[in-house]
């Protein structure tokens, strides 16, 4: 269960299959992978830098982490979040999922990108023709989030 | 009372820094009170209170305007967040 806050790239091959080993018990792999987009809100971004809170963002994605593998059955779990400066088509974001089946590993998966993007303590900032500014949070986000409320 | 604060993302810029540490007066024992009194201090940090859809975290964990505050706690400020 392991969660990595890093400037650096990642390599999404190496990455899962460290995250299956040779685990024969692990039956779906599940990732997700967010990308920086060349536009936001109407206008185009030559770059992105993001801002977290050392300490409680790891602490977030853990108890994140833990509510989904007490939801779901779960062989282990990935997530890698970049920090620092982006340009459009960079990886920012990663979170795997290794399980015994697909509904329960796509589940957790979609449950634990939802709850980083509305929980955990990350900020981006973006560099538009007018200017720099920080991204706005979006309902859609937090609808998002909710569905998994019991 | 001592407590160590944080402010990050777009709050920083606003008060022109990213962390303090202050003594509070023993009147104060929950985030509003820290709230009003930090807003008390004019100037930026009259952004405190009109700061739209503020979020408070104590010791790292997400907090109330209600949740009490105890002398060393870390308290941090920051707009919602934006991640993934």
């Amino acid at each position: 269960m392991a969660i990595r806050i890093q400037e650096a790239d990642f390599d999404l091959s190496v990455e899962l299959a460290a995250l299956r080993g040779n685990n024969p018990a692990v039956g779906a792999l599940v990732s997700f992978v967010g990308l920086v987009r060349d536009q936001n809100d109407g206008s185009r971004v030559s770059e992105m830098s993001l801002e977290h809170y050392p300490g409680m963002t790891e602490r977030t994605l853990q108890a994140i982490i833990d509510e989904a593998c007490r939801r779901w059955s779960i062989v282990d779990t990935l997530v890698i979040h970049r920090v620092g400066r982006l340009l459009p088509t960079d990886q920012i974001v990663l979170v795997a999922v290794a399980g015994t089946h697909r509904d329960e590993s796509f589940a957790a998966c979609q449950f634990i990108v939802d709850y980083l993007k509305t929980r955990a303590p990350f900020w981006k900032r973006e560099v538009t023709p007018a200017g720099a500014r920080w991204v706005d949070a979006r309902t859609g986000d937090d609808l998002a989030a909710a569905r998994w409320q019991d | 009372m001592r407590l160590k604060l944080l402010f990050f993302a777009s709050l920083r810029e606003a008060l022109g820094q990213g962390s303090d540490e202050l003594d509070l007066p023993a009147s104060v024992h929950d985030v509003a009170g820290l709230l009003a009194f930090l807003a008390m201090r004019g100037g930026r940090w009259q952004s405190l209170s009109t700061f739209r859809n503020l979020r408070y975290a104590v010791n790292q964990e997400l907090a109330h305007l209600d949740t009490p505050l105890r002398a060393g706690d870390e308290v941090a400020f920051f707009p919602p967040v934006t991640g993934g």
